[in-house]
Order: C-alpha cells, then sequence, then structure tokens
C-alpha cells in the first residue's frame, strides 16, 4: 500500500475500527461471565458483610477472614463452586459460625467489605464487638419436614441456638390427633436471628428442615407506608412526615356534576 | 553456575513467596498472610494489588483504609525497583510461562510455527476493559477471571477447578504464542510495566562488549526491550522489561548488567 494522506487516514481509521470491534466483543463475553457469576443469591457472608452488592464490590478476596476463623467455618470460592470467585462464604450444615465474641474475621479485613461497626454495640461511646447484631442470614422452618410439627418431641434446633429462647422460641398448641399430648413447634424471630446456622447445623432430619437463607432472600418487606398503628415507636414516624409535608394539602377540584350511577349512565352508548 | 544465577534467586524467591503465604493458612504462620490481592505483613504492615484496588474504586465503593494503604506502599516498592519485578520474582504463575516457553525452545516450535500477529499493547487494552466493565457492572472485572489470583489463591485456600486456567494458559504459551499470557494477554504485568515506567533498577548493556551471539534475546520474554542490543550503550528503559535478569545470566561475555538508573544518567553525560 502507498504511503499517502489519504491512505494514511484510512488506515488510522481502520485500525481504531478494528480495536473498537475487538474490544466491544470482548467485553460482551466477558461482561456476560462477569454478570453470570456475581447473580448467585444464594450464599451465606461473614459477620459484618455488607448488602450482598456492595459486598463483591469491597471484597478483594485475600482470604484474610478465612485464615482468621478458627472454626474452619468461612471457605474461598473456588473455581466450579459456582460462587463469585474467591470471595468468602460458609455452608452451615457442614461446619456453622460460631459466633466467637472476638469476632477474629472481622477486624482483619482491610477491604471494608465486612464491616466492624455493624457488629458492635455502642456503649457510652465505645465501641465493642457484638456478635449478636451480625446479620449473616435468617433460618427458616420447613413445616413439613420438621418432625416437631408432627408432634414428635424434638427441640434440637432450640437447644443448638445461641440465642436460646430469643432467636428461635417454642411454641405449645394442642394435639388435636391423640388428644392428650402437645406440639412444641420451634418459631423462629427475624429481629434477634444472626444466621449463624447452628440450628441447620444440628437438625436431625435426613436434610435439615431448618436451614439458612440470606436475610435478603427470606425476607419480605411491607413497605413504609404501613404504620402500627398500635406500636407508639412506629406511630412516631407519622410526626416525622407531617413536618417535611407542607400544611397546604392538594386540593382536587370536586366535580360540580350531580352524581350519576355510572351503570346506568347511556349517554355514552 | 553463574549462568543461573538469577534464575536460581527468582526461583528461589518465588517459592518462598508463595511458601510463605501457603504457611499462613496451613499452619498459621504468621509471617506472609492472605494472598497476592492482599495480604498482611507481620500482622502490620498492609499489602495490596494496586490494580485490584484500583478496579474496586472505579466501582465505587467505598475503599477501606487498609487497602489503599497497601496499595499505595506496594506501588512505592515495584515503582522503585521496577514495576514488572512482580511477574518474574513473585508471580506463580511465571514459574508454569516459563517452563512453556523452555518447552518450546527446545521443541523449536517457534521455528515450525508461523508467527501471528497480536499487538503487544494488547494488555493495556485489557486493563482499559477491565476498568470500564468493573465501572459498569460493579465489580472487580478482572479479579473474578484473573488467573494469577486463581493460581495463588488455589495454592493457598484449595485449587477447585482452577487448575484448569493454568493448564490453558500452559499450553497457550506453548501451542499458540511465544510468551502469550505475559507478554500480550495479562493486564496485571500491564499495570506493573506502568507502575514501573520510572523506576531506578535497570538492565545495562554495553556495546563494546557485545559479540552479537543474541542469546539475550532468545531468553527474553519482551524481546523489544533490548532493541539496543550491539548498537549502543544504553539501559532497557522499558517498562516492560520484566527485570528477570535472564539476559545478564546467559551473557557470556558480561555486557549486560543490573544498575541503578540515576547513575547511568550522569556517567552517560559525562562520557
Amino acid at each position: 500500500m502507498k504511503s499517502s494522506p489519504s491512505n494514511d487516514r484510512r488506515y488510522f481509521l481502520l485500525s481504531i475500527a478494528r480495536g473498537i470491534g475487538l474490544s466491544a466483543m470482548g467485553a460482551l463475553v466477558w461482561s456476560a461471565y462477569v454478570g453470570e457469576v456475581k447473580a448467585a443469591p444464594l450464599v451465606l457472608r461473614p459477620p459484618g458483610a455488607l448488602s450482598e452488592n456492595e459486598f463483591i464490590k469491597n471484597c478483594i478476596k485475600c482470604g484474610l477472614c478465612v485464615e482468621a476463623c478458627p472454626y474452619d467455618t468461612l471457605k474461598l470460592a473456588k473455581p466450579g463452586d459456582n460462587l463469585p470467585l474467591g470471595t468468602p462464604y460458609f455452608t452451615p450444615r457442614t461446619i456453622p459460625c460460631y459466633m466467637c465474641s472476638d469476632i477474629p474475621c472481622v477486624p482483619v479485613c482491610p477491604s471494608g467489605a465486612l464491616n466492624e461497626s455493624s457488629v458492635s454495640s455502642y456503649i457510652q461511646a465505645q465501641a465493642k464487638l457484638n456478635i449478636n447484631r451480625a446479620r449473616m442470614g435468617l433460618a427458616v422452618i420447613d413445616e413439613e419436614s420438621c418432625i416437631a410439627t408432627w408432634g414428635i418431641q424434638c427441640d434440637a434446633c432450640y437447644r443448638a441456638c445461641p440465642l436460646m429462647g430469643q432467636a428461635i422460641t417454642i411454641e405449645f398448641s394442642k394435639n388435636e390427633r391423640t388428644g392428650k399430648h402437645a406440639f412444641l413447634k420451634p418459631v423462629v424471630h427475624a429481629d434477634v436471628c444472626t444466621g449463624c446456622g447452628m440450628c441447620e447445623h444440628a437438625c436431625v432430619t435426613q436434610k435439615a428442615a431448618i436451614y439458612v437463607l440470606p436475610r435478603a432472600l427470606a425476607m419480605g418487606e411491607a413497605g413504609n407506608h404501613y404504620i402500627k398503628g398500635w406500636d407508639p415507636k412506629d406511630e412516631q414516624r407519622l410526626d416525622s412526615i407531617k413536618k417535611e409535608v407542607p400544611h397546604e394539602l392538594t386540593k382536587t377540584k370536586l366535580s360540580e356534576k350531580s352524581a350519576i350511577d355510572s351503570l346506568n349512565d347511556e349517554s355514552g352508548l | 553456575m553463574k549462568h543461573y544465577r538469577y534464575l536460581f534467586m527468582r526461583r528461589f524467591t518465588q517459592v518462598a513467596v508463595l511458601l510463605l503465604y501457603i504457611g499462613a493458612n496451613a499452619w498459621g504462620w504468621k509471617i506472609l498472610r492472605g494472598d497476592l490481592s492482599a495480604s498482611s505483613l507481620l500482622g502490620v504492615v498492609p499489602l495490596a494489588d494496586p490494580y485490584a484496588v484500583v478496579q474496586i474504586a472505579v466501582t465505587g465503593a467505598t475503599l477501606g483504609m487498609d487497602i489503599i494503604l497497601g496499595a499505595l506502599i506496594v506501588t512505592f516498592f515495584y515503582g522503585v525497583i521496577g514495576g514488572r519485578a512482580f511477574c518474574s520474582w513473585v508471580c506463580p504463575i511465571n514459574m508454569i510461562t516459563d517452563t512453556a516457553a523452555w518447552l518450546r525452545r527446545k521443541l523449536r516450535l517457534s521455528e515450525i510455527q508461523k508467527r501471528f500477529y497480536i499487538s503487544r499493547s494488547l494488555r493495556y487494552w485489557i486493563l482499559g476493559l477491565s476498568l470500564v466493565l468493573s465501572a459498569v457492572m460493579g465489580v472487580a472485572a478482572f479479579e473474578l477471571i484473573s488467573p494469577v489470583s486463581m493460581a495463588h489463591r488455589g495454592a493457598v485456600f484449595g485449587m477447585g477447578m482452577g487448575g484448569g486456567a493454568l493448564a490453558v494458559i500452559f499450553l497457550f504459551d506453548l501451542l499458540v504464542h511465544e510468551n502469550g499470557w505475559c507478554g500480550y494477554i495479562c493486564p496485571l504485568g500491564a499495570s506493573y510495566a506502568l507502575i514501573g515506567k520510572f523506576s531506578l533498577i535497570r538492565v545495562h548493556h554495553d556495546a563494546n562488549k557485545c559479540t552479537d551471539c543474541r542469546d539475550c534475546i532468545t531468553v527474553c520474554p519482551e524481546k523489544e526491550v533490548l532493541h539496543m542490543i550491539n548498537r549502543s550503550s544504553e539501559s532497557v528503559l522499558m517498562g516492560e522489561c520484566t527485570n528477570c535478569g535472564r539476559c545478564v545470566d546467559v551473557c557470556k561475555e558480561d555486557a549486560l548488567g543490573f544498575s541503578i538508573r540515576s547513575q547511568l544518567k550522569q556517567s552517560k553525560d559525562e562520557e
């Protein structure tokens, strides 16, 4: 090819177009893979982890939390685990989180993916680690396979729970089938449960009838517009709203026509 | 033995660093904990991979203090001793790609295989692309596919299916393209090439001693950095040089050696 200004220009434009084309192709494959790997909602993170989306942004995959864990609870996702590669997770049925009071896995995190303040209590402005504030997940009970709901006495999960009587309580009810026995059903309380998974680990059924799910997956959301009128604390939310909304309310102009029974109105037919 | 001095030292460093990390997880050693993405030296000094930290930063995440500090320390360290020294002295993939390159030379594959063109700047495109993807996808994009971290994490925390990725790199370097992974694709190496652009420790060539045997060019994984061989006495200044010292090892005439950049400039001016 002879070098002339017009040929040079064509060559330049062509190489730019080729670069952009190849990049776009690479980006397509790469982003498809990344999107696929990212979408693993069924994963339990160490205590103090940010929300899943923020967590995988922050986590640098160094494994310092894994090395700090004295029970080998935490693992780093390996190729083939089908989880975001290199991020820490745990499987409670195998090894649950034993809720160390000094939480060795959290302060070592260099990236901020495990947030110390979310597992700390503040007593007179003094931060103190408090593993009970961890929210790794939420225990969920499958009543169909939980033998306690059949009427067989089993309180394995209740006894295994490190917050016994708070995160899991036993609810008594009459067993109408026998007429003389009681059902002793376990009930999980989401406001206390840390998601450590000791219940899942202890569950006696072949496949655990109580198991930990990520909270975002296990819980619904009523929405802000429902207010518990019987709860003075929840009722206070109204006060703040009243302050925000100016007193002049929007006025809709009333219809001047007399009210008519719309079903009997044949004028439009 | 003189002709294997730096090679031996490099293998020693590579294995020692890897062993310190493995020991931390397996036997609770406290010298170097974590992995090559981020670690803690003696439980005090934070270290972090600057490229990984930049990827995390562009996702919009709030960075932890330790990884910022760690990335600065590592950037400073390699900024002084030569950025891609990481590639040849620390990175575990280097042993795989060096083996592939050695086998390729022994089998004379480069002679029978017509070399197809890949641009050496491909890695910088991948580097840029990884940052764009990290920002768009909200997750450090290269860290999810990096065979370097896969290999290292695999050795420390369990390999899983990661061996497959390493086999692919080995076969690619052996059968498809000479020094293909490290020399053309790896954006981590590219990031260290940028960091080490102005580093102090450099290979210096003395053209007066050179007999033009081209042994150095045969072993060099980044051949274009040795453009001055037998032409002029100057330092290897391109950031792509990995400071592996293999050229220094194989040079029988002592026409190549490590030296400090600033002194070189002065002596050059005096000439």
